[in-house]
Order: C-alpha cells, then structure tokens, then sequence
C-alpha cells in the first residue's frame, strides 16, 4: 500500500503545487502507515528534490510530449498498480483538473476536487472541498477502496522533511493519445493566477485599460500576479483569463489586494478564502469593505503611487 | 452532425448560500434557479456548430422534473430535443454515469467547464474515459473542419491549440462564445419540442455529501488613512506578514 503523488512539472521545473501535493501525501501516509511515492512525468525537474518535502520513493517517465488526460491518466494508473497507491493526489491545476476524472475512472475510485483538507479517517474517509465558488464548503465521504484527492493550490504547507528519495524509472512508458498538440503560447515569468501568492486586481474603477500600468507596477513590486473583476473582462480591459469571482477564476492567495473593486457577492465567491483582503475604493460604502482585513477610502490614482513607492523601498 | 451539450441547473450567481436540517441541506428555499453560465456557451456554440454543419443539438440533463423551465430554455435557445434522465444525482460520478449511457453516436459531446454549484468540473474528463473518447478541458474555441475538432484550450499559465478526430467531449470556458438568447419565435417552438423522460440505471455510488459549513467572516476591516497609504505596506510586511 502507498499514496501516489502526481508531481506536476511545468517547463521543467517543479510547481510549488507539486511540493504542496508531496507534502500533503505524505502527510496521509504517515496517517495510514504507508510510503509516498511520487510519478514524474517529463524531463528536466531534479526528482530527488522531492524527499525534501515528503516523497520516499520518485518514479519517472522521461518524454517529451505535452500533457494530454488520456495518455497521461493511462500512465498514472499504471504507475498506481506498479505501487499498490489506494490514494493518489494531484493539484488542482489544470493540468491536474484534466487528468484526475480520466484517471479516477480507471482506477474505480472515488474523486473530490478542490480540496482544502486532510483527510478524516476517523469514520470512513472524509475531506473537505470548497463549493459554490467559495461561498461554502462541504464535507464529502469518499466511499471506495480507492481514492483520487485534487487539493487546491496555496491550501497547505510546503513541509521540510530533510530526506532523500530514491529515484528509479517508472516500469511504465507514456503511452499513445488521441489528441494532437498543435501549437502551444506560454507566457513565461508570469505568476500563473491560480498560484499566487499574492494578487493584485483592478475593477471598474481604474477608469480604463490605460491606467492598468499602475496594477502592475505594484504587482511587480510585490511579486504578485494581475487579476481584474468581470465587468473589466467583459469590457475587454484584461483578458477572460484574468478574471477572479464565481463566473471566473477561484483564487487562494495569502494576500488579494482590490482596487477600484466594489465587492459583488459574485466577485467575493472568488476572491474570500484569500487570508488577508484589502480593498481600496472611494465608496466608504462598498460591500468590499466588509469582506476586508485592511481598507482604504480614496481615489485609487492617488493611493496606487504611495502603494508603489512604499513597495520598492 | 449529432452534437449532445450536458447542461446543470445552479442557483443564480446572486443567490447567497445558506443551509438546512442542521447543516446537512442546501437551502433551496427563495432559490432561483437558472443554466449554468458555462453550460449556456457549450449549448450556444454547439448550435453554431450543428447549424453550420447541417447537424442537430440535443440537450441532457440529469436531474428532476424541477428542472424542466431552465431545459425549455435550451430548447428555446435552438436545440432539436431534450433527454432528461430523472434522478437526484448523488455527485459527478453519477451524473457522467448516466450521461454516458445516452451519449454513444454523438460526434461531439459538451460541458461546461464547471457547474457554479458543486465546482467539479470532472464530467468532462469522466464520460472521455468512460465512452474511450479524447477529452479536451476548458476550451475558448472550437472549430469542425475536413472531419477534424479544433480547439484551443487553457492550460497552466497559456494556451494550446490541439484537435482531433470525433467522437471527442470537450468542457466550455468563457471567451467560447457570445451566449445565445433566446428569440420569440425559439421560446414559442421549444413549447412543442421534444423531451425525452428516462428512468435512471442504478449508479454505484462513489461519494456523499455529509455536512456543509460557510465561511469564518471577517471581524472587521481595519481602515488606513488615504493621506498615509504608504503605511499599508509596512502594516501587510510587518504585522500581517503577507508580503
């Protein structure tokens, strides 16, 4: 018996999902009595890395194919067999969204996405999940032998467990997809959203696309990603991409900072697992400020400069 | 062309959650229910497609005779005919259960990325591995040409273009498509429009919902003075120690 790690590379690194995931399974494991091994599809991530943060053993398959769910989930389970995993956990990347139903199917187990929980195995196997885009979370029982647990990014701690893993060659190859990869546009250097850890976001009251400069100068600033409300997307300020609230992107940010945002409850759904929230907005009767840790009532083109200037000092 | 788009039912993105019978309901009462945003693009441009195409759109749904108003609102949108599979489904396992039991023949299956109730967005990937077909998450395009699906997709931090060969399902995101509305002459035709009622097949289930909780709120909002804005760095650096 043993948890089974997908261990997420992007553009041949690891993601810091991937050591949140390692470090979650082996948390499980020491739960169940059991070993972390982590699957590592692709080239270029240092595998061995991975003990730090809880896997025991590292299995790899070297290629050079994109992600596709078909292939890879095949891989996957194969993998879980060759190790006995009754558990597997993902990210709930994309990449990780994609691939778990497909893999859950082949391995007949239960499934919970989003994640934000250890496991209760006190009776049975519950975790906890976020639902209504974050307006609410709900308990679920996973009820077969076998389980699949997508976990949401920025939920857990990265651990440091000061060990080495061994590395060895997955007895399994990737197999054949019916997809072709056509071309692929990644922007590289930038935060993806979903991963940040903090996330600085305009709304309507930036006036205009033009003004976007000082969002980012701030993101910059911080190390932030960018994010926007919905009806700067549906103007087209910001692309679809950026958008964070129920019809959008949910995010879980250690630090969401909106500006000229005024707080629907759609826009909240996305944005109130952050763990701390500040809203900057010239209405001192704008619903954000009830959802915030931190305020500040004024004109956005004010505040944004001194924001700056206090962030590259 | 036979294109089938799976559609949700999901209380209005205004609805505030609360919940029933010691936190183990959702609170349906005062709910409006309304399409799944997602699943209104996978329906729209499914039609699109099947128009193009000299095709036809057929609607599933599983769920109970509740629903029927929101299904009505599909067919009005230019959907040939409807299947709902009546049940109360238990979770998305069950759902793509059931789907996948009608969803052989059609040359392109659609979701929507995600329903805005349960968040899963798993149906997509699960009737790809249940029917053996190709899957495609959270596509922003889709185009049919010389006997080939092209899409473009999502994927951590870009984009991909990728296409295949049908039958294949793919999950609706946002930029897909401008969502459809319904025209008089749509909602007068889709009184008289088929919709098929089908007894569900027993599902194994997989998971269940025991309890639901919402969120700690927040104490109270510490207000900075806009004259001294700089200070909030130094606040979230040193106090907060977020940054």
């Amino acid at each position: 018996m043993s948890v089974l790690v997908f261990a997420e590379i992007s553009d041949g690194k690891f993601k810091k999902a991937t050591y949140e995931a390692v470090s979650y399974g082996r948390q499980i494991a020491d739960m169940l009595g059991s070993k972390v091994v982590a699957i590592v599809i692709g080239n270029g991530a240092d595998a061995s890395e991975l003990g730090e943060y809880g896997a025991h053993v590292v299995k790899t398959i070297s290629t050079s194919d994109s992600f596709t769910a078909d292939a890879y989930a095949a891989a996957v389970n194969a993998s879980a067999n060759e190790v006995s995993a009754s558990t597997v956990i993902i990210s709930n990347t994309y990449t990780g969204k994609s691939l778990a139903p497909r893999l859950a199917q082949l391995m007949g187990a239960s499934l919970a996405t989003n994640v934000v929980s250890l496991p209760d195995t006190n009776n049975g196997f519950q975790v906890k999940r976020s639902v209504f885009s974050g307006k609410a979370f709900a308990f679920v029982n996973l009820q077969r032998d076998k389980k699949v647990i997508a976990i949401t990014p920025n939920s857990f701690e990265i651990k440091s467990f000061g060990e080495t893993a061994v590395v060895e060659a997955a007895s399994t190859q990737l197999g054949s997809t019916g997809l072709n990869i056509d071309a692929v546009n990644k922007v590289t250097g930038k935060i993806p959203l979903t991963e940040a850890e903090v996330v600085v976001s305009g709304g309507r009251g930036m006036k205009g696309p033009e003004n976007w400069h000082m969002i980012e100068d701030l993101a910059t600033a911080l190390g932030a990603a960018t994010a926007c409300s919905k009806p700067v997307s549906d103007m087209d300020w910001r692309p679809h991409s950026e958008h964070v609230g129920q019809t959008g992107i949910t995010i879980k940010p250690n630090l969401y900072i909106a500006i000229g945002i005024s707080g629907a409850i759609q826009h909240l759904a996305g944005v109130s697992s952050s763990k701390v929230i500040v809203a900057i907005n010239k209405d001192p009767e704008a619903p954000f400020f009830k959802a915030a840790d931190y305020g500040i009532v004024g004109d956005a083109f004010e505040i944004l400069p001194q924001l700056i200037a206090a962030a590259k000092n | 062309m036979k294109i089938l788009a799976c559609i949700s039912v999901v209380p209005d993105t205004t609805t505030k959650i609360t919940f029933a019978e010691n936190n183990t309901q959702f609170n349906t009462a005062g709910v409006q229910y309304i399409l799944n945003p997602y699943d209104e693009l996978a329906v729209t441009r499914g039609l699109e497609i099947a128009e193009a195409n000299g095709g036809t759109l057929t609607i599933v749904h599983v769920g109970k005779a509740e629903a029927e108003p929101v299904i009505r609102k599909a067919l009005s949108m230019g959907a040939n005919e409807a299947i709902r599979i009546d049940a109360d489904p238990t979770d998305a396992q069950y759902v793509a259960e059931e789907i996948a039991k009608i969803a052989v023949g059609y040359d392109l299956i659609l979701t929507g990325r995600e329903s805005i109730d349960y968040n899963g967005g798993v149906v997509c990937g699960m009737l790809g591995s249940l029917l053996g077909i190709t899957s495609i998450n959270v596509v922003t395009r889709i185009d049919y040409a010389d006997g080939k699906f092209s899409f473009d997709r999502d994927i951590d931090g870009g984009r991909e273009t990728v296409s295949c060969a049908g039958p294949c399902v793919a999950s609706a995101q946002k930029e897909l498509c401008e969502p459809r509305i319904p025209n008089m002459r749509g909602i007068m035709a889709a009184r008289t429009k088929p919709l098929q009622v089908l007894a569900p097949q027993a599902a194994a289930n997989f998971s269940n919902y025991a309890s639901y909780e919402l969120p700690v709120a927040k104490t109270g909002v510490r207000l900075i003075d806009a004259s001294e804005a700089g200070k909030l760095i130094d606040i979230l650096r040193n106090e907060a120690k977020v940054i």
